[in-house]
């Protein structure tokens, strides 16, 4: 059975149907992704203070690079189909999937870096984050450390007020000076530590909300590099036989292609600057 | 663009690049805007979503082909942007409703019940 509509435009829509289908899905992925923007509204709103400068801003900025470059790759693949070289579609098609994996590949680094991570919150008050060296007796349950020592190489060392988080006590502080303060190796006792989490969804709603958002985003670029990795090898044989089904093919991946993109212009600022 | 002529794609293909840099410069612009550390929020807000707004205008008019479309596609995304803007208000007219503390402590004197006077 063939299926219709696939190249010759359907004539009460006037597009061949995948394209009506991948906007009706892009509309649903519109209110998926708005619903957990709407979330993070609703946290940051609902937050005694928000963390600043836990992202590395200039490996996010090199990642949106990344998929600005994998989307002009993307249309340079299309319209060279459309242009009758296929072979040149194939290496810019090529070009887009391999930029998906370098902009997996950092994602991956940046969540690593962040499981490493560490915040203490000392009984003085003193908050600290870093990564540690933990004893080999150290122990946590919860946030609580139970047993051991850790040596913290601290990246900011601030006093705040006891129970208070290290945003809790940047939040007082001009606007310029919630970066950096001072590098500091620091041994403490189990017993001195009243609170510590690595960077991690429980660590507080803004790691929760930044793990939903980009962990979805990841999985949308994981599912683009399935499919657009499918036309490549598909490029040498529809690619020839059926080209412009095969070039609506590239136009719908394209698209979708495109609005993962377009998610992480809004996720990048809104993550890593604000 | 829904019916793209071999002789169109090409007169594009200029356009598309000066696109990709405009969305490259953009960026730029948005790194070297968040250098500045306004110390109102609204105004941060303000200014790092007109710039995603202008790329994204950008990715959707051109890499996506809609600033020239088929009626059907502009009728899918009206509806769209029609939810979209009622979840939105829904999110700003409830944020007063919100208890504050949703950024956890250390279960210890400041709990987010004792904040709202529960």
């Amino acid at each position: 059975m063939e299926i219709p509509y696939t190249v010759s435009p359907r004539p009460d829509t006037g597009l061949f149907n995948a394209k009506v289908g991948i906007w009706l899905f892009l509309a649903s992925e519109v209110m998926l992704f708005g619903a957990l923007f709407s979330s993070y509204i609703l946290l940051r709103v609902g937050a005694t203070a928000w963390p600043h400068g836990l992202l590395n801003v200039p490996i996010g900025t090199f990642n949106t690079a990344v998929l600005i470059t994998s989307s002009i790759t993307m249309v340079l693949a299309w319209a060279n189909m459309k242009m009758g070289n296929p072979g040149r579609s194939r290496l810019y098609l090529g070009i887009t999937v391999l930029c998906g994996f370098a902009f997996l590949g950092v994602k991956s680094k940046e969540y690593y870096d962040k499981f490493v991570h560490y915040e203490v919150r000392l009984v003085d008050g003193t908050v600290m984050d870093g990564h540690i060296k933990p004893s080999p007796d150290f122990k946590i349950n919860k946030f609580k450390a139970e047993s051991g020592t850790i040596v913290v190489e601290a990246e900011n060392v601030l006093k705040a007020n006891p129970g208070e988080s290290m945003a809790d006590a940047k939040d007082r502080l001009p606007a310029k000076e919630r970066y950096h303060h001072g590098h500091e190796e620091r041994e403490v006792k189990a017993s001195d530590i009243r609170w510590i989490s690595n960077y991690t969804p429980k660590h507080s709603p803004y790691f929760a909300i930044y793990f939903t958002l980009t962990g979805l985003h990841a999985l949308h670029v994981f599912g683009g590099m399935i499919v657009l990795g499918y036309f490549w090898f598909q490029n040498r044989t529809m690619g020839r036989t059926q080209t412009e089904r095969y070039t609506n093919r590239l136009e719908v991946g394209g698209l979708f292609w495109h609005f993962v993109d377009l998610v992480w212009i809004f996720l990048f600022p809104v993550l890593y600057l604000l | 663009m829904s019916a793209h002529s071999h002789d169109d794609v090409r007169k594009h293909l200029k356009l598309y690049i000066g696109v990709f840099l405009a969305l490259l410069v953009g960026t730029a612009i948005t790194v070297y805007a968040w250098t500045w550390h306004f110390e109102s929020v609204a105004v941060t807000v303000t200014v790092a979503l007109f710039i995603a707004c202008i790329k994204a205008f950008l990715v959707a008019g051109y890499f996506m082909h809609l600033m020239s479309e088929r009626k059907t596609i502009y009728a899918i995304l009206l509806t769209t942007v029609f939810f979209f803007a009622g979840l939105m208000y829904l999110t700003v007219w409830s944020r007063d409703e919100m208890p504050r503390g949703t950024y956890w402590h250390d279960h210890g004197p400041h709990s987010a019940k004792q904040r709202i006077g529960h």
